[in-house]
């Protein structure tokens, strides 16, 4: 099977109108995912790719039940609105594709998250997919696309990076595996799934049998994979790579993900931190696959 | 994130009932002696400089009298310290100090928290990160109720702050924790938080910065880069952002990181996609080879944004190559990049004979796009190579390309081995 969407998984996409989220929407539906509504105010009754558009998250739910899941496809600005909307209408599962969130949105999103039990991946994820199930976000991009590099197989995938979550997918293709489901955690400041979440479903899953972590330096998350491990929480192979430990003085990623905070967020720091916990950590990208391909034969 | 100065963050910190020190900012050394004036009694002279440590650098001196803070202050202004040259100093009341405090709010972006964090600590005046954790005392703030004073008059009382200086500590707490919200800061920080002789509480150095992507809500604090960055930026740092400014589709940075190419070896890089980019810089330096700049398009940027970006690169004096260091299978149709890097290099390269140039891209529509890629650089004097996903994870490979590139380059020219 896959974690957090499903082949029933009722997605709503919010923005759905917009340049982004039309070209999205029309592209999660067409990979099978069970996109039942879309939400723009101001262009109810409205068809885009042949989902129907309605005003307010309410006004979906009204006439198509509950929702489990919400695609976000606005500004970052307007990010905030959105996900407090969704939250209210009792969606537990908001996937948000959007960058430049003022942080203080973020924290009241994160808040409020917590309060209502709600699972926020992003913001700054491109999405999450689940090869031959379901894809919310742009993860996958296009019909073809996502056909050629995600294909159905044992293996969890969890990038920091956007781009990496479809570069390790492809090289684990290229290496006669397959993954289960491939998420991207996100590129701002404070996002509401990392590796700490996301591991112990990894773990749940009967399907997935070892995760790859695409890594980078900056934020408390590799450490929170040698955590999960260490406390036993997540106890299948696990391969991480950890990017920019050759980074010169001075590098900075472009996004901003990485807060660093008292002793932590090196690349040294991460991985002497992995390593202790007994976690496969690769020096290169390129040797992700291939040590995933040995640990799952063994 | 975007940093403020001491004397901005001493602004804001003012008018959130934090007491600062009587004083003024000045760009002339006949201001700093009018401040001096009107403050009447001994100042300290602080220049406003990014940099930590200023104090043992020289960055800030005293004064007994106006016209000891005028000379002193001539002698600061425009003088270079930690390499940033000192365009304004904070002229004020020296403080008579007893004790110092810390009180800062910093984000833990961790699973756990994913909140601010209140930190409070009786061992001000160094770096905090140097203060063992049993003498500093936090609290996470859930930002639905806020940070109340009772909340922080108990943080005070745990590392056993005297009675009678509780509520002036927990004011200052609280005025920095209305700052930090107020001004959608990253970070914000007083340190030292000073007691005087006198029993007084003063605000006696600060360091905020600004959540980047709120910028734009505080059109007040003038800052026309809001990008991270430890020095102010340069003047293709304030073009760059001028590309990302007013266009929200995609995402374009660029961080100038050599400003001036004295030497060779020196490339114009383009990455796409964050973990990606940084891929292709690990390999050019193991080759060698140094950045001119650390540039990222991603996101879905339009062909508009990412020409507007190459262009940017291409215009360094001194570079010499240029790569496109797309180490991702891109879900992006990366025709968009395709078309945009195009335009750039046929309007910068037509009069540069040989220069190299090495192009990867790979990812959705990658057919098409590297079709684009060759039937647009075909008849450019330049060399160019272009690359697609069987060499995605080809780092070294792709880092040797440009460094015999560049090899050739030069001795087409006749330029000495650099």
């Amino acid at each position: 099977m896959a974690i957090l969407l499903r082949k029933d998984t009722k997605v709503l996409v919010q923005g759905v109108t917009g340049r982004e989220g039309s070209a999205r929407a029309a592209f999660m539906k067409g990979y099978g995912t069970k996109v039942v509504a879309g939400v723009t105010p101001g262009r109810g009754g409205e068809e885009v790719a042949g989902i129907p558009v309605y005003n307010t998250v309410e006004e979906a739910v009204s006439a198509q039940g509950a929702i489990d899941a919400s695609v976000t496809f606005v500004p970052g600005p307007a990010l905030k609105g959105a996900v407090l909307e969704a939250m209210d209408s009792d969606i537990p599962f908001i996937v948000m594709p959007v960058e430049r969130v003022p942080l203080y949105d973020i924290l009241e999103m994160m808040a409020y998250a917590k309060l209502k039990g709600t699972r926020l991946l992003g913001p700054g994820s491109i999405g999450i997919i689940s090869p031959g199930i379901a894809a919310a976000g742009w993860l996958g991009g296009t019909p073809e696309f996502a056909k050629a590099v995600f294909v159905p197989g044992p293996v969890g995938v969890i990038s920091r990076s956007g781009g990496q979550s479809g570069t390790v997918p492809w090289a684990i293709k290229e290496a006669g595996l397959g993954v289960s489901t491939v998420l991207h955690i996100g590129t701002e400041p404070v996002v509401g799934q990392s590796m700490g979440n996301i591991l112990p479903l990894f773990q749940e899953d009967k399907d997935t049998k070892a995760v790859a972590v695409f890594g980078e330096i900056g934020g408390p998350y590799e450490e929170e994979a040698a955590a999960a491990v260490r406390e036993k929480r997540f106890t299948k192979p696990l391969v991480v790579y950890v990017a920019g430990a050759w980074a010169p003085e001075g590098m900075r990623f472009s996004h901003a993900s990485s807060i660093i905070e008292r002793g932590r967020g090196s690349a040294q720091d991460k991985i002497r931190s992995l390593k202790e916990a007994g976690v496969h950590v690769v020096d290169r990208p390129d040797e992700i696959a291939p040590t995933i391909k040995r640990l799952i034969k063994a | 994130m975007a940093r403020l100065f001491e004397y901005q963050g001493k602004e804001l910190l003012k008018k959130a009932k934090v007491p600062i020190p009587e004083g003024g900012v000045a760009t002339t050394p006949q201001e700093a002696r009018k401040i001096a004036e009107k403050v009447g009694k001994p100042v300290a002279i602080k220049s406003q400089i990014w940099a930590g440590g200023r104090g043992k650098a020289g960055g800030i001196q005293f004064a007994q009298n106006p016209e000891e803070a005028e000379k002193v202050a001539g002698k600061l202004l425009g003088s270079e310290i930690k390499t940033l040259t000192v365009e304004r100093v904070l002229v004020e009341e020296k403080l008579d100090i007893d004790r110092e405090f810390y009180a800062g709010v910093i984000i833990d972006a961790s699973k756990e928290v994913r909140a601010p964090v209140v930190m409070f600590s009786t061992e001000g005046g160094v770096d905090i990160e140097e203060v063992p954790s049993g003498k500093i005392a936090q609290m996470n703030v859930d930002v639905l109720r806020g940070l109340r004073f009772y909340d922080a008059l108990n943080l005070a009382i745990t590392l056993k702050v005297p009675t009678q200086l509780l509520p002036a500590i927990a004011q200052a707490i609280l005025g920095l924790y209305a700052t930090f919200k107020g001004y959608n800061c990253r970070t914000a920080e007083i340190n030292p938080l000073v007691l005087t002789k006198d029993g007084k509480i003063f605000a006696a150095d600060c360091r905020m910065s600004i959540d980047d992507s709120s910028v734009f809500r505080h059109p007040e604090l003038g800052i026309d880069v809001a990008r991270e960055s430890s020095t102010p930026p340069t003047e293709l740092d304030r073009i760059a952002w001028q590309i990302e400014e007013g266009d929200l589709r995609g995402t374009c940075y660029i961080a100038q990181m050599i400003p001036e190419i004295k030497e060779p070896g020196v490339v114009g890089y383009h990455g796409i996609g964050g973990g990606g980019a940084i891929l292709g810089v690990d390999a050019l330096n193991r080759q060698g080879l140094k950045i001119a700049d650390y540039a990222d398009t991603s996101g879905n940027p339009t062909a508009a944004k990412v020409y507007r970006a190459a262009k940017v690169i291409l215009s360094q004096a001194g570079i010499e190559g240029y790569m496109l260091g797309g180490f991702i299978v891109a879900n992006q149709e990366q025709w968009h990049h395709a078309h945009g890097i195009v335009k750039a290099l046929r309007e910068e390269l037509m009069d540069k004979p040989g220069f190299p140039v090495v192009l990867l891209l790979c990812g959705n529509k990658e057919k098409e796009s590297l079709e684009i890629l060759r039937e647009g650089t075909k008849d450019l004097p330049a060399r160019v190579e272009i690359y697609g996903s069987d060499k995605v994870y080809e780092t070294e490979f792709l880092a040797k390309r440009m460094k015999a590139l560049i090899e050739e380059y030069r001795k087409e020219r006749g330029v000495k081995e650099g």
